[in-house]
């Protein structure tokens, strides 16, 4: 209809060349391969004019910063301010940590991360746990004194922290306490609480799966009130979608339940009377962003427009702060491999780069030595410098959604949409996330397309580089050999702990955990008022997660085949 | 008709420790029961004296350990524990991200094999068949043995 003129001659003109080449094509390249993304969308072999619906019209995709942010949530988008570079740092005793964390804040890092150890994400102290895993996937946090010694010399009024912090947020607890005792004002804290998203957790991720599913909603819903009253820069709201993906989902399916569960949290606050306009604007968002390059583009960009219409329409927010998708993005572990581990520098960059013309707020990129162990020293610095290069030397952040128009990827970028949204269609028939968590039926979904990715590759349909295909002689010199936390620094972290322990009043800890149960027993206290209560009073995590899961239940996950 | 053709192998699939990525156990599990096996399949977290208790009552011929984060250093104490239950001749298995300079330790602590990722599910489940194979011979002869 709103085509550009064409005269007759033209479009005849123009339709005969496209019918040689449909000709020329058939013939040259004989029995073609039917080729999919990992969505399921078929891909053609050529894009052209007729393939984007909005071709043609005098505004086909909006300006940045503009709903409904197709091309990005800011008017300058990376060649203003550049993606945060937000690597994830956690390992063996808090002096460990600090150490490390001093050590990239001297090269530039201008925020912090902190991953506990898997003990701390499971709500044991480290006197509960076998010691040989403890402070090898993070460091060992177990009270508000291991917070205030991983953040020495850290300027908590300056400096962003991400916290992998699930239900009940004990780390935040910790932290908030430690900005207390340096006399800084909780107003001036800022960062994100990562691991809140107890769906994707429930789901995907058990690890980080603590409380019950109805007693892990009420955390969440105090933890967002809470921190919007009194911790106002802080962003308590991380909705997952790395999770999901990581387990199997395809990329449309992560998107849309990623979506889903930020709709089913913001329907929570809002039947909790909290107001879209003042708690949207603290939602964020966590992706893993995959190898399928053109279909992650097409998914951050999809997904970002569904967000806007969804905030205004649905959520009836009315501010454009609260329509804005800011997401961080993870390059996908799943995608690296053992066998000739110096390729996984060349997908983490073309993972980059996807999440960079996605148009994404910060990145996370992988250590190539990510499926051996944690990051060592090395291995972090080219994953950071890969970002430095991507932006200074190959000026990706130059011009703002430089594939934005590319009959391709708007084509991709509508078809996607269509997909998260019957893909979203079907969470909500089931009554909502949370609703589709607990029946399995998301768990069923991701099962599936894990398996299916899986068979692609067991019949080379889908390559991979060293694995199952371009195979060389086994290159074990070019794995790192793994180092272990120094089991005496443990062993003296466990020493102290146990005197920390001891020398506590037995009267203050019971009546700290009295208070946890009447907030938990007390429908309209706030929960997670009183976990930063018992981290002041001196609580270790694992006595705030062992009280409420007792108050609030402790639920399996469901775990089948 | 030999044993070799009508075997149905029992498998354990967990996971101990404290990571929960399960997507790996999981596509294992599928498929050793789609290659015919009987499959015990359990949420991650186990114990240690869990597993040896699901390994004796289930009377598997073995146990198949998924390790993503860790959790592959505390398999020689399952190994242990399994040949404290008498369980000896269970074959343990690990699949995940266990680094070479860590792989010594396990196969030295009785592990029967490591899986590394980027094997097919083909591999992994013949060699599955195969180890279960060994440890119904090795039972047996136990079996045997302890009959007076």
């Amino acid at each position: 209809m709103n085509k550009p003129f064409e005269s007759p001659l033209a479009s005849a003109t123009a339709a005969k060349a496209k019918a040689r080449w449909e000709r020329d094509y058939r013939e040259a390249i004989g029995t073609d391969r039917s080729t999919e993304n990992v969505s399921g969308i078929p891909v053609r072999p050529l894009y052209g004019p007729d393939d984007w619906a909005n071709y043609g019209q005098a505004d086909p995709l909006g300006f940045p910063g503009q709903p409904d942010y197709t091309r990005g949530i800011y008017a300058t988008m990376h060649r203003g301010r550049t993606w945060t570079q937000r690597q994830l740092i956690g390992l063996g005793t808090p002096a460990d940590y600090n150490e490390r964390l001093l050590g990239i804040m001297a090269r530039g890092a201008t925020a912090v991360s902190l991953i506990p150890c898997n003990s701390v994400y499971r709500g044991y102290d480290m006197d509960t746990v076998e010691p040989e895993l403890l402070g090898t996937c993070g460091v060992v946090v177990n009270n508000a004194d291991h917070m205030d010694r991983c953040l020495e010399g850290v300027d908590l009024n300056r400096i962003s922290c991400a916290l992998n912090d699930p239900s009940p947020f004990t780390l935040l607890a910790f932290m908030l306490v430690t900005a207390e005792r340096r006399g800084v004002d909780w107003r001036s804290v800022t960062g994100t609480s990562n691991q809140s998203d107890y769906i994707s957790h429930y789901v995907a991720n058990h690890m980080f799966y603590r409380l019950s599913l109805p007693g892990a909603r009420r955390v969440l819903m105090d933890h967002i009130a809470f921190c919007n009253e009194k911790v106002p820069r802080w962003n308590p709201m991380s909705v997952v979608g790395q999770h999901t993906q990581q387990a199997g989902a395809t990329p449309a399916e992560a998107m849309a339940f990623t979506l889903a569960t930020a709709v089913q949290n913001a329907e929570d606050c809002i039947a909790r009377g909290m107001d879209p306009d003042q708690f949207l604007p603290r939602f964020t968002f966590f992706f893993d962003i995959s190898l399928s390059f053109f279909e992650e583009v097409a998914k951050f960009r999809a997904g970002r427009r569904i967000w806007a219409r969804l905030a205004r329409e649905r959520l009836g927010a009315k501010k454009e702060t609260a329509w804005r998708f800011k997401f961080h993005g993870q390059t996908s572990g799943v995608d690296l491999t053992r066998q000739q581990p110096l390729n996984n520098i060349a997908r983490v960059t073309a993972q980059a780069m996807a999440g960079i013309f996605g148009g994404l707020q910060s990145l996370h990129t992988d250590s190539y030595d990510e499926v051996f162990q944690v990051p060592g020293e090395a291995a972090a610095r080219i994953a950071v410098a890969t970002q430095n290069i991507l932006r200074e030397e190959a000026h990706l952040t130059d011009v703002i959604d430089p594939l934005g128009g590319s009959f391709y990827v708007e084509s991709l970028t509508d078809t996607m949409e269509e997909k998260i949204l019957s893909i979203m269609k079907t969470i909500d028939d089931a009554g909502g996330m949370y609703k589709a968590v607990e029946s399995g039926l998301v768990q069923r979904m991701i099962g599936a397309s894990a398996l299916r990715f899986q068979q692609k590759v067991d019949r080379g349909e889908q390559t991979i580089v060293g694995v199952n295909a371009y195979r060389a002689e086994d290159e074990a010199a070019a794995r790192p050999a793994v180092e272990r936390p120094d089991p005496a620094k443990m062993q003296a972290h466990l020493d102290a702990f146990a005197a920390w322990k001891k020398g506590r009043s037995a009267r203050a800890v019971d009546a700290a955990l009295d208070n946890l149960t009447r907030a938990a027993e007390d429908p309209k206290a706030n929960v997670f008022a009183a976990v930063v209560d018992g981290a002041r009073a001196g609580l270790s995590n694992e006595e705030i997660c062992a009280r409420l899961r007792r108050d609030l239940g402790f639920g399996q996950p469901l775990a089948f085949v | 008709m030999s044993l070799e053709d009508t075997f149905r192998p029992r498998v354990l699939v967990t996971k101990i420790g404290l990571d929960g990525h399960d997507r790996g156990s999981r596509i294992v599990a599928a498929a050793c029961r789609d290659a015919g096996m009987e499959v015990i399949y359990t949420p991650p977290w186990q114990t240690i004296a869990a597993v040896v208790k699901l390994a004796l009552e289930e009377d598997v011929d073995v146990v198949g350990i998924s390790s993503l984060a860790t959790d592959h250093l505390i398999v020689p104490k399952l190994t242990n524990a399994l040949r404290d239950a008498g369980l000896g001749h269970m074959r343990v298995v690990v699949g995940g991200i266990v680094p070479d300079n860590e792989e010594a330790m396990l196969l030295q602590s009785g592990v029967r094999q490591v899986f590394h990722p980027g094997g097919t599910m083909d591999e992994i489940t013949a060699k599955i068949r195969e180890y279960a194979l060994e440890a119904r011979a090795a039972g047996a002869h136990t079996d045997m043995q302890e009959t007076p």
